[in-house]
Order: structure tokens, then C-alpha cells, then sequence
């Protein structure tokens, strides 16, 4: 592991951003019971593959990726990689897209529930399943 | 890099095929909230997903002798530029895709009145085609970014089809959100390898980046890309550990939704991984060796005795076929994890034959749920005297499903065994016969329901609609038929599996 001097490490400080941004989402994912958080701790999440990407587009020294508009273009100028910008772009509409539809879930779910907390709707569920299994489990003879 | 223009006026119709293919349902979604008909929804989808159909026989037809055709979107050039690629691997799987949509469609019109509100049906029927569009999107583009923004197209409309379940049990919701919380990590998941892949190589083209990484020496990244990418597309494929979305979203989701999904998504999912794992990386690259054989064969192997083993356990015969599909993805992915083109041919071939076997069996499922009230055990108790139709597709489905020969599920069992003996690890081959035991289980459960239980009052009178009988039937037949006559569905198996294994492209 002699690779991880301290050079190495801060001048990946994107990289290391980017591991604890994402951490940090998975794990609000993970551990919080508010269905609105875990839509939030997916947000935080996906803003962490933005980073990772948008750090790969950089050019050590590299300028803003824009032709000048007489196209005489200066082989001696580096440009910055403007393509994983782009790709970010599409993947933003697709969080937006996931999150909005995840909201209109959760409003669903309160409407049904009247809960937006996990452990509650799995009381609720696990009630609804105990029934499901007297009614069916009874007519088929114990056996179901 | 070739930079000649193409010019447009000149292509063919059959030039643009590829493109249509993916085009079609995709404007036909809009195009319908547009008119906002509701009687012109469903013909219109039918009619959508009918031309993909003849899009996709005739591009199969085209590459089934090995070839290769390549689609520029917009005239841009490949690497840079989007490239639509088809070889016999992927027209295999969107002939199965639109093949299966147009059947659920024709069975669609009957279930979905029944199931669904009339003031939802338009935007039904949309999310319907935008899921079409996103499955058939993944499996025809040669540009490793583009398959997650069609997989996103797809999941998305998915979460929203699981949730419309929700006018019959409010469970559905939460099956949406669940599915939507894990497929949105898995879908990061792949970004983020796919991330790691172009910091490697530079590029986004899957042939492109086959031919850089094949050069390059194991690296890090590349290491951390593979593991990325197998975990994102393994929460799509419902691959053991990864599975927990898919019980719940088959059982809550309306009948057709079930259908289309247990036939089509995980396919996808699973050719994705394929692609990913034969195209991409050579199977050469040690560590997917690794990963394959003791990770990926000890996982496919609990999940056929596990899923099945819970399966025989469940009063619901629509819960029932969800586990059993984890089951069968494992036979799946077993067949890739031998790493040889017996193998992949038995995972293509199985990737087939189970989507219509499931296909039939969910309808039936459907068909329970319009005239019994739903598909509990004690619901369809008797059914095979008031349904009788329906009842004996079923049969024939699940004998199907167990791999008795003469059907459709013995071919692709047969060929499974077969590339197990070839490697010389006869123990799974054991295994695979000892799993399809469970399986005879609970089939003979729902047989036993169905002609030897009494019926309940309130149970079913009276057979199903004949438009949801005849879908049934062609699906059931079809598993017989390609059962027999092995020819087609073995040829271009193979030939998909030596393309992949030969890295052709």
C-alpha cells in the first residue's frame, strides 16, 4: 500500500469526496424508517456519481472545453474532457425522474397507510398478510 | 474512424430497421396521451407493439447466419457517435421481448379492464410502451451509456406499472417503492462501473471498450468497474442475495404487468449481463473467472433450491410463480457461470423457453384473478372443472417449468446438464436434477388445487374470456412446441453463444 502517500492522497480529494458523499447516502438509504429520507439519502447517492464523474473530465491544466468561433483552434491549448459532463447531464434528469415519481409514491402511501414510517407500514402489512393466511389457510384445511 | 456522410435520402427502409425497432413504441407512448382517446389506446399500442414484432423477426432473420449489423444514430460514426448493434445474440432477445409484449397485449385488453380504472387506461397503456421501448433500447444499443439511460427508461415505467396494482391492494405501493429504491441503487450501481470503464479506457462504445480493455493490464479500476457493473445489472437480474424486490412486485403488480415483467425484464436484465461479461470482458480476464465460480455458481445454485424450496410453501399460486422465477434465474445464471458455449447456449436457450413457460403460466394467473377473485390456493380450488381451459395450460405450463421431456423446460435442462458433464462437475448436475424436484412439487400443489380440491362458493363459474384463453394457449403450446421441434431456438442459441464466447464482434 505504498501508493497512499499523502501526494497521492489529496490530489484525489474528488475521489475521496466522493466515496464519503456516497457512503453517506447508501447508509441513509439503508438505516433511516422515513420513506421521504430514504428518497433524500438516494439524492445525496446519485450527486455522488455526478461528482465521480465530473472529476474524471478534468485536465490537469486543461480550459473550458469551447472552440473559438473562428474554429482556429490552438493545438498548444488543452481542453477539459466535456463528454462526462454531458453524460451527467442525462443521468440529473434521470435522478429527477426517480425522485419525483418516488415522491408521488410516498404520497400514495400516506394516502393508503396514513404513515410514511417504515416500521409502522410493516406492522400494517404483516396484519394484512396474518389475515390473508386465517381466511385462505382455514378453507384449505390447516394445510396452506 | 470513418467520417464519410451518410446520406439519409439513400437508406432503405431496411437500412433503418435497428433504429425502428426502438423508435416505433417510443413515439407511439407520447402519441397517445396526445390524442387521449381511451378507446384508441390499446389498438394503438397493439399496433406499436405489432410493427416491433415484424422489426424484430426480420432483423433476426438477418443476422441469424452470424452476422453483424451496425446502426449509426444521427450519422455519427462509432466510437463517438451511438451505435445500434445487432447480432444474433440481441435479435434473439428483442424477438422474445416483442414477441412476448404483442402476446400480453392481445391478452392485455380483457385483464385491464377488469383490473384497472378506465381513467387510467391511457397512461396504462403509455408506461406500457415506454417500458417496451426502454427493454428493447437495452438490448439493441452498442453504447454502454445509453443501456443505462434505456434501463432507467425501463424501471421507471415499471415502478410506475407495479404501482397501478394498487387499485386492487394497496401493497403495491410499497412493492413499487421498494423495487424503486433498490433498482435506483442498482441502476447507480452500473453508472458508477461504467464510470470506472471509461476512466480506463477512455470510451463508452461496448466494442470499443472490448477492444481497449482486451490490451490492458488487470487493473484497479478496471477491477472496481467489473464489480460494479455485476452488482448494478445483479439487482436487475434478481440474482440471489439481490432478489428481495421481486417476490413482492410479481404478486402486487396487475396480472399483465406480472406477465410482461417475468417474461421480459429479468431476460433483459440477464442478456445485459451477458454482454457485459462475454463482450466486454473476455472471459480470460481472471478475476470474472474468479468471480464466476465462487461467487455467481454458489449463489445460482442456492437460489434453484432455496427460491423453490420457499415457493412450495406459499398459498398463492401468483407468489408461488414469483419464487419460482428467482429459482429458474438461477439455472440461468449457471449456465454462464460454466463459462462455456454449452453453457451460454443452455442460458440463452433457458432464457427463452422460460419467458413463454412463465408467460403462460402468469395469464393463467390473470385469468384466475378476473373470474375467482383472485389466485390463492383456495380460490382456484376446482377450477379445472369450471375453467377448464385455462386450467390445462396450466398444466402444461408447469410441466414445462418442472422439464419433463417433451417440453420446452426439458430442452433447456437437457443442455444445462449437458454443459455440466462436459466441465466434469457432475455434482451439479445432480444438483440441477435434485432442484427440478422441488419444482415437481409445487406444480403437482396447483394440480392438486385445481382438479382435486373442492370448490369454494364464490369461486370461478365460468371459463375466461376468449381473449385471454387463446394468449394463454398460444404461450402453452409454444412450450410444447419448442420442445419438439428444437431447431430454431437451438441454432440461434448457439450461434448467439459462439458470437459471445469468440468475441465476433
Amino acid at each position: 500500500m505504498e501508493d497512499f502517500t499523502i501526494a497521492f492522497s489529496l490530489g484525489h480529494m474528488p475521489y475521496w469526496l466522493f466515496i464519503i458523499l456516497m457512503m453517506t447516502g447508501l447508509y441513509i438509504v439503508v438505516a433511516k424508517g422515513n420513506l421521504v429520507k430514504k428518497i433524500v439519502g438516494l439524492n445525496l447517492f446519485q450527486t455522488a456519481v455526478f461528482m465521480l464523474y465530473i472529476s474524471i473530465g478534468k485536465v490537469q491544466g486543461g480550459t473550458a472545453p469551447i472552440f473559438p468561433t473562428d474554429m482556429k483552434i490552438d493545438p498548444e491549448v488543452v481542453y477539459s474532457n466535456p463528454l462526462p459532463h454531458v453524460l451527467i447531464l442525462t443521468a440529473i434528469v434521470v435522478g429527477v425522474a426517480t425522485t419525483s415519481l418516488g415522491l408521488a409514491l410516498i404520497v400514495r402511501i400516506r394516502e393508503s397507510y396514513d404513515t410514511i414510517e417504515e416500521d409502522r407500514i410493516l406492522k400494517i402489512e404483516h396484519d394484512i398478510a396474518a389475515a390473508e393466511n386465517r381466511i385462505h389457510g382455514q378453507s384449505m384445511g390447516g394445510r396452506a | 474512424m470513418a467520417s464519410e456522410a451518410i446520406t439519409y435520402a439513400t437508406m432503405t427502409w431496411q437500412e433503418q430497421l435497428p433504429v425502428l425497432q426502438v423508435l416505433v413504441p417510443f413515439v407511439a407512448a407520447p402519441l397517445l396521451v396526445t390524442i387521449g382517446h381511451k378507446g384508441l389506446a390499446w389498438p394503438l399500442t397493439m399496433l406499436a407493439s405489432a410493427i416491433s414484432l415484424i422489426v424484430s423477426a426480420l432483423l433476426l432473420a438477418q443476422v441469424i447466419d452470424g452476422s453483424v449489423i451496425s446502426y449509426r444514430l444521427g450519422g455519427w460514426a462509432p466510437p463517438l457517435g451511438i451505435e445500434y448493434r445487432v447480432d444474433a445474440a440481441n435479435a434473439f432477445v428483442l424477438f422474445l421481448v416483442s414477441a412476448i409484449a404483442t402476446l400480453v397485449l392481445a391478452y392485455a385488453r380483457a385483464s385491464v379492464a377488469a383490473e384497472i380504472p378506465r381513467e387510467k387506461h391511457t397512461l396504462f397503456y403509455t408506461a406500457f410502451l415506454l417500458c417496451l421501448t426502454g427493454l428493447l433500447g437495452v438490448t439493441i444499443t452498442g453504447d454502454a451509456f445509453n443501456v443505462f439511460v434505456f434501463l432507467e427508461i425501463s424501471s421507471l415505467s415499471t415502478y410506475v406499472l407495479i404501482a397501478e396494482g394498487a387499485h386492487r391492494d394497496k401493497r403495491a405501493l410499497t412493492a413499487a417503492y421498494d423495487y424503486l429504491i433498490m433498482g435506483t441503487i442498482g441502476a447507480t450501481f452500473f453508472v458508477i462501473g461504467i464510470g470506472f470503464l471509461y476512466m480506463a479506457t477512455g470510451t463508452l462504445n461496448i466494442a470499443d471498450l472490448a477492444e481497449r480493455l482486451s490490451t490492458q493490464t488487470d487493473s484497479r479500476t478496471v477491477r472496481a468497474g467489473f464489480a460494479f457493473v455485476v452488482v448494478g445489472i445483479g439487482l436487475k437480474v434478481a440474482i440471489y442475495p439481490l432478489h428481495l424486490w421481486l417476490p413482492r412486485a410479481y404478486t402486487f403488480a396487475p396480472s399483465v404487468v406480472s406477465v410482461f415483467l417475468a417474461a421480459t425484464a429479468t431476460k433483459v436484465a440477464i442478456y445485459v449481463l451477458l454482454r457485459f461479461m462475454f463482450t466486454v470482458f473476455k472471459p480470460a480476464f481472471l478475476f470474472e473467472l474468479q468471480t464466476l465460480e465462487f461467487i455467481i455458481l454458489p449463489f445460482a445454485v442456492i437460489a434453484m433450491f432455496a427460491a423453490s424450496f420457499i415457493a412450495i410453501f406459499q398459498s398463492d399460486f401468483k407468489r408461488l410463480l414469483a419464487y419460482s422465477s428467482i429459482a429458474q434465474i438461477g439455472y440461468m445464471l449457471l449456465g454462464i457461470a460454466f463459462l462455456s458455449s454449452t453453457g451460454l447456449t443452455a442460458t440463452i436457450v433457458h432464457l427463452f423457453n422460460h419467458g413463454i413457460t412463465k408467460a403462460a403460466l402468469f395469464m393463467a394467473v390473470g385469468a384466475y384473478a378476473l373470474r375467482a377473485g383472485g389466485s390463492f390456493m383456495d380460490n382456484i380450488a376446482g377450477a379445472g372443472r369450471t375453467m377448464p381451459w385455462t386450467s390445462a395450460a396450466v398444466v402444461i405450463a408447469g410441466l414445462s417449468l418442472i422439464g419433463v421431456p417433451g417440453t420446452a423446460g426439458f430442452i433447456s435442462k437437457w443442455v444445462l446438464v449437458q454443459a455440466a458433464l462436459e466441465k466434469g462437475w457432475w455434482p451439479v448436475a445432480i444438483l440441477i436434477v435434485a432442484s427440478s424436484l422441488l419444482a415437481v412439487i409445487y406444480v403437482w400443489k396447483v394440480i392438486e388445487a385445481l382438479y382435486l380440491a373442492k370448490p369454494l362458493e364464490g369461486g370461478a363459474t365460468r371459463e375466461a374470456p376468449l381473449s385471454m384463453v387463446i394468449p394463454t394457449w398460444i404461450a402453452a403450446l409454444a412450450s410444447i412446441w419448442f420442445g419438439f421441434s428444437t431447431g430454431v431456438t437451438l441454432e440461434a442459441a448457439e450461434a448467439a453463444a459462439n458470437g459471445l464466447m469468440n468475441g465476433v464482434r
